[in-house]
């Protein structure tokens, strides 16, 4: 990435605003980079949070804003950060955002806060964050720092959700809890499926389900992107580990 | 006999990695032989030991109301312990490269990394969530520092003997790592529950 950098500033050609090299920092990170099945980036907070969607959804909020954010603060800073203290320098910045972070969730949304608790403040440790200051941000202009930020939000956010999909369908039967728009697909949680499963025929399928507590472990979460990284590396072979 | 009780609840009941998987990314990036899983396992130990109680002083007398500035200054408490830890583990750094380069030289790379291990932030808000004291946060910092070292050193093994095994090809490598921490963790999860305390107690002659 450094090296197209400069290039591109040693040419002195007008650079498109949103062109194809743009593009490819937005889509990298959902594919072939991506931040948690390829990078090994950000597990920890992708393990605990999972349990059920909404969480997981305002996680992804959170930490594609805070990526977003730090990435352009670096990047407008890169050049005045001295070598030996960049990580301090990193690691403050980070931290306010996640501060300023945790105090909004707190004030918007009390029982999602809670529910996160020291989930938020370990923001500041994702590695995702810090790898894309040290990798990205370090060496580029903050217009392609956003976009990468963004790029490596939107990549955790899409594995977050989806191994809380999984969790949450087969660990408690529902999705979307603490929402409005609270579904029950299959478990057994609310009244008339109660009713259902006094009444209904025992080999019945649908209404026979019990909640599976495996899901709700964290070490669920741990099977669930070992079969994402399975699935994922059998689509891409340049990715499989040789030795 | 208290302090005995939470250095055994850090180290395995409720191990770092294993009960509350903290500090994966590092976990699962140098658990690929045991000769470095050692290495960082020791420095995490001491960078845990050291961290937990200075981020508990800073905390106490700093950030509290009983403080020296005699305000609720909590919201700072994230800059302040990062930047701790930071600022430490850099400290750490040059005294070890001065007293021993043998072992900066065995550490390597691995100690600027454990900056960003979750467990030593996780065990400093820990550390506050659960109301210890000196002493005790210090053997917290210990403990959870052992099981840590415990937990990375025993993936590594399993990692090693894994190579002679027949893993379909696109699971090779992380994803099995992910599963295999997966099934430690089940396995830990049978630890959960213990009360050392109430252990200790239903000890006849105790």
């Amino acid at each position: 990435m450094a090296d197209t950098a400069t290039q591109t500033i040693g040419v002195q050609e007008k650079e498109p605003w949103f062109g194809k090299k743009e593009r490819k920092l937005l889509t990298d990170p959902l594919q072939s980079n991506n931040p948690i099945t390829v990078q090994v980036l950000g597990i920890c907070s992708a393990l605990a949070v999972t349990t059920q969607l909404l969480p997981s959804i305002v996680m992804s909020i959170a930490v594609i804003f805070v990526a977003a954010s730090s990435n352009v603060t670096i990047s407008m800073l890169r050049n005045y950060i001295p070598k030996q203290v960049r990580m301090i320098v990193q690691l403050v910045v980070v931290a306010t955002l996640v501060t300023i972070v945790e105090l909004a969730l707190k004030a918007l949304s009390y029982p999602v806060w809670k529910q996160l608790s020291v989930f938020i403040g370990l923001i500041i440790t994702n590695c995702i964050i810090m790898g894309r200051l040290e990798a990205f941000a370090m060496a580029n202009k903050p217009w392609k720092s956003f976009l990468d930020g963004i790029g490596n939000g939107l990549g955790y956010g899409a594995i977050l959700i989806i191994v809380a999909f999984f969790r949450e369908l087969f660990g408690k039967g529902t999705l979307f809890t603490g929402t409005p728009i609270v579904m029950n697909i299959i478990g057994p949680s609310n009244e008339t499926t109660q009713y259902w499963i006094n009444t209904a025929n025992e080999s019945s399928l649908l209404y026979g389900y019990t909640n599976n507590g495996l899901m709700v472990l964290p070490a669920a979460a741990l099977f669930i992107i070992g079969i994402l990284i399975w699935v994922h590396r059998s689509y891409n072979k340049s990715l499989v580990d040789i030795s | 006999m208290e302090l005995f009780n939470i250095f055994l609840k850090a180290a395995f009941i409720e191990n770092m990695i294993l009960a509350y998987f903290l500090g994966m990314c590092s976990f699962l990036a140098v658990s690929k032989t045991v000769k470095t899983a050692v290495g960082l396992g020791l420095a995490v130990i001491f960078v845990l030991g050291i961290t937990i109680p200075i981020n508990w002083l800073l905390n106490e007398y700093l950030l509290t109301e009983r403080g020296i500035f005699g305000a609720d200054l909590t919201f700072l408490r994230f800059i302040l312990f990062i930047s701790t830890i930071a600022a430490m583990v850099q400290l750490v750094e040059m005294v070890v490269e001065k007293i021993s380069p043998s072992l900066y030289n065995a550490l390597g790379i691995f100690l600027p990394l454990i900056t960003v291990n979750c467990a030593i932030l996780g065990g400093a808000l820990f550390m506050v969530a659960r109301e210890y004291n000196l002493a005790e946060s210090v053997t917290f910092g210990l403990g959870g520092g052992l099981g840590w070292f415990l937990a990375v050193v025993a993936l590594a093994a399993i990692r090693e003997k894994i190579k002679y095994s027949n893993v379909p090809p696109a699971l090779r490598g992380l994803g099995m790592a992910f599963i295999l921490t997966g099934l430690m963790g089940i396995a830990f999860m049978s630890l959960m529950g213990i009360n050392p305390a109430e252990l200790a107690a239903a000890v006849p002659g105790n």
